[in-house]
């Protein structure tokens, strides 16, 4: 930069393109589908009410997405493993969600008040268990391999996954299973300039923003937030400060999978059917959000998690949902290949 | 120059102190012993059994994870979309050897090499031989193409990058049957290309599909070719440099190494042997479907690589067929039966997936490095317990 002002040096045009191109290209390549759906949809209807049902869903989907992500990014920032039993850990979340309904007697009938308490304790029962769940994986499947290569826990990551999906399988079959619409997800709320927003997008953005805050508020202001953040930075140096490095990733697996439990709970009660499958693919989608964020990054990984939401359902909607892994996948490439950290990636230590 | 034909004396020098044999037994006698013993195998068994089954398809996963070792363990890019490779390999099969353009040539047919049944067909009919070949350009083209925008990254960005192509070829390939180029789908979408022409080799009768001796032999060959390829690789100054980039590879440009070059490269060979796999398994099984080319199938190539010890060769090939056997044999064949055995009312088939996740945690538990890892590995392990820091973290340990 302080090359180009020089009086003497004046940049060929090749080379200010190009510099354009990756100052730009990065947000031309995000707004390209909803700007030319928006488009459309003005030249067909006369306004953006379709484009906004779209982002509508996109948010409220991506928010689910978004919780997922963040402990994918919790987990790589602090020990840069792939945890591929994550997306898992969310699908239990939302077995163990359903099954409690049916311990503590929650159905469509139940009163309001009642309702209420229920899934609060329902959301504390699915954090807990998906939390003590990763910090267990991480103690048996993890630990044992800090002294491997690299990619040994990821194997075991994946071993994990399979047995976990295993476990979904014979606990509610291998299809579909469809539960009771508790919130009755699909009703309209209330509705801004045409776009009906339903109670399911109301509970997912309700649920997730005050967990995400916590989060923030967890990780930037305690003790063991700061003893994270040092270990995710230089786990040698932290060691010698005196943070117990071991305690401080039991807890990350923790929290991460307390996030997941969270997300299986809206899942579950905004789709109302819930599979063992839907981890993996739900996994995958949301490690590439934040990847797409920029992998360690908290605020990236929610921002990943809601633009590939948006992108999903823009795509589900007009393009059709067998091409939408496709279109997200190939977002992904071209953000990569516009800004290789990611849309908010900090400089870890390995992509530095 | 100098420093090649140095490092060759050095190691004949310590394989005679070794062994006490002269250096051409271990390299040339000991694998040709080995080999020929491989080809004497299916003599043992009936020929259209169930072993050989799995021994021919164990084979096509030691070239596909041959391959995957070059892009992962020789230079250090973790690649999570191998997947795409078998899909494309597969699709050259099956666009080149079946009946699925039936409309070319005025529903005629071409075929180029091709004698007896097939040669009367209509649709695109190439020896498979040929195949081969178009196999080895496509997925080298792709793998480039795959490795251009994974340049400017580092660590898992590639493998992020390289999962997204792999899930896209995949989709590609489920949906294909909507894409019509010049009127003709591009894939056949979940129905797949069935059948796919057998293999026919000039001077030998075309393969038969109950016959599955030719199968082996043929692949028992191109496993031989693909070792030998491997080691001469290794061995090679291309070979060099993928290493020298996989350690360091701020140190290995200054040093002059061309990391584009070289990296692409490593994608474009590592996608090769991945096409020709694809290509045999698909004239093998007859079929090119399109719901295989899952991302579960690039996990598992990529678990033989890590399973057998990244980076070493004989290592992937004992990786390979561990987890091949595993999948194919042990698991539905021998676990299954058990509780039958035992006179228990109980379906094992439900708990496949489970066993198989416990036997890989339990082997990465206990042998992390890899069932034999790679020589150099083994000494950088040796070198840091020798220097007291017998705790390599994870952090400091590299890929």
């Amino acid at each position: 930069m302080e090359a180009a002002r020089l009086p003497t040096t004046r940049t060929p045009p090749t080379a200010r393109l190009r510099e354009l191109i990756s100052r730009y290209g990065l947000y031309v390549v995000l707004l390209a589908l909803p700007v030319y759906y928006g488009i459309q949809d003005l030249a067909d209807d006369g306004n953006l009410v379709r484009l906004g049902q779209n982002v509508v869903a996109g948010i409220s989907n991506g928010s689910i997405w978004a919780l997922i992500a963040i402990g994918y990014t919790l987990v790589y920032g602090i020990v840069e493993l792939i945890n591929f039993a994550h997306g898992d850990v969310f699908m239990i979340g939302s077995f163990v969600s359903v099954g409690f309904f049916g311990v503590i007697g929650l159905t469509e009938g139940t009163a309001a008040p009642l309702m209420v308490v229920g899934l609060l304790t329902t959301l504390v029962v699915a954090m807990v268990a998906c939390g003590v769940l990763n910090a267990m994986i991480e103690r048996v499947g993890y630990r044992p391999l800090r002294s491997a290569p690299k990619l040994a826990p990821l194997i075991t990551a994946v071993g994990f996954s399979f047995i976990l999906q295993n476990v979904g399988l014979l606990w509610l079959g291998g299809s579909q299973h469809s539960i009771d619409d508790l919130i009755n997800a699909q009703h309209t709320l209330f509705t801004i300039f045409g776009v009906s927003v339903a109670n399911g997008d109301v509970l997912a953005v309700a649920v997730t923003v005050p967990l995400l805050v916590l989060m923030t508020m967890f990780i930037g202001r305690s003790r063991l937030g700061k003893a994270m953040r040092a270990t995710a930075q230089e786990p040698e140096a932290a060691r010698l400060m005196g943070i117990n490095v071991d305690t401080t990733i039991s807890v990350t697996f923790m929290l991460g999978g307390m996030l997941a439990g969270a997300a299986g709970l809206i899942y579950a009660l905004y789709q109302t059917t819930i599979w063992y499958f839907q981890g993996f693919t739900g996994g995958l989608v949301a490690f590439t959000a934040a990847v797409m964020g920029g992998i360690g990054n908290l605020q990236g990984a929610v921002l990943g998690g809601l633009i590939i939401g948006c992108i999903q359902q823009i795509s589900d909607n007009r393009i059709g949902s067998a091409w939408t892994p496709a279109v997200v996948f190939a977002y992904l490439v071209l953000i990569m290949v516009f800004k290789p950290s990611g849309l908010l990636g900090e400089q870890t230590r390995d992509a530095g | 120059m100098t420093t090649v034909k140095a490092s060759g004396q050095t190691r004949r020098r310590a394989a005679s102190l070794r062994g006490g044999l002269p250096p051409w037994v271990e390299k040339r006698l000991v694998p040709a012993l080995f080999f020929a013993l491989l080809a004497l195998v299916p003599f043992l068994f009936s020929s259209g059994g169930d072993f050989l089954q799995d021994c021919t398809v164990a084979l096509a996963y030691v070239v596909m994870a041959l391959g995957l070792n070059i892009v992962v363990g020789f230079a250090g890019l973790l690649d999570l979309g191998y997947v795409a490779f078998f899909a494309i390999g597969a699709y050259a099969a099956g666009w080149f050897g079946s009946g699925f353009f039936a409309s070319i040539n005025h529903e005629k047919g071409i075929h180029i090499g091709v004698s007896g049944f097939a040669s009367h067909l209509p649709g695109l009919h190439v020896n498979f031989l040929l195949i081969l070949v178009i196999a080895v350009v496509l997925t080298a083209v792709a793998g480039i193409i795959i490795g251009l925008p994974t340049l400017r990254l580092r660590g898992d960005y590639i493998a992020i990058v390289t999962l997204a192509f792999g899930e896209i070829i995949g989709r590609i390939a489920i949906n294909g049957d909507d894409i019509h180029i010049f009127g003709q789908q591009l894939t056949a979408g979940r129905q797949g290309i069935t059948p796919v022409d057998p293999i026919s080799l000039p001077g030998i009768q075309t393969f038969g599909l109950l016959d599955i001796r030719p199968w082996y032999w043929f692949v028992l060959a191109l496993v031989a070719v693909v070792l030998f390829v491997n080691f001469r690789l290794r061995d090679s100054r291309l070979g060099r440099a993928w290493v020298a980039l996989r350690e360091d590879e701020v140190a290995a440009v200054a040093m002059g190494v061309p990391a584009v070059r070289t990296k692409l490269l490593a994608y474009a060979t590592g996608a090769a042997f991945g096409g020709m796999a694809g290509a045999f398994l698909a004239a093998f099984l007859n079929t090119v479907n399109a719901d295989q080319f899952q991302f579960y199938f690039s996990i598992l190539v990529l678990g033989m690589v890590i399973l057998g010890g990244m980076g070493s060769i004989w290592g992937v090939v004992l990786g390979a067929i561990t987890l091949s056997f595993l999948n194919n044999w042990f698991i539905p064949r021998v676990l299954n039966d058990v509780p039958g055995k035992l006179g228990i009312n109980f379906d094992a088939t439900q708990l496949t997936f489970g066993i198989y996740g416990f036997l890989l945690v339990m082997m990465m538990l206990l042998r992390p490095q890899g069932l034999i890892p790679e020589r150099r590995r083994r000494m950088e392990l040796a070198d840091h317990i020798g220097a007291g820091e017998t705790e390599e973290s994870v952090y400091t340990a590299r890929a």
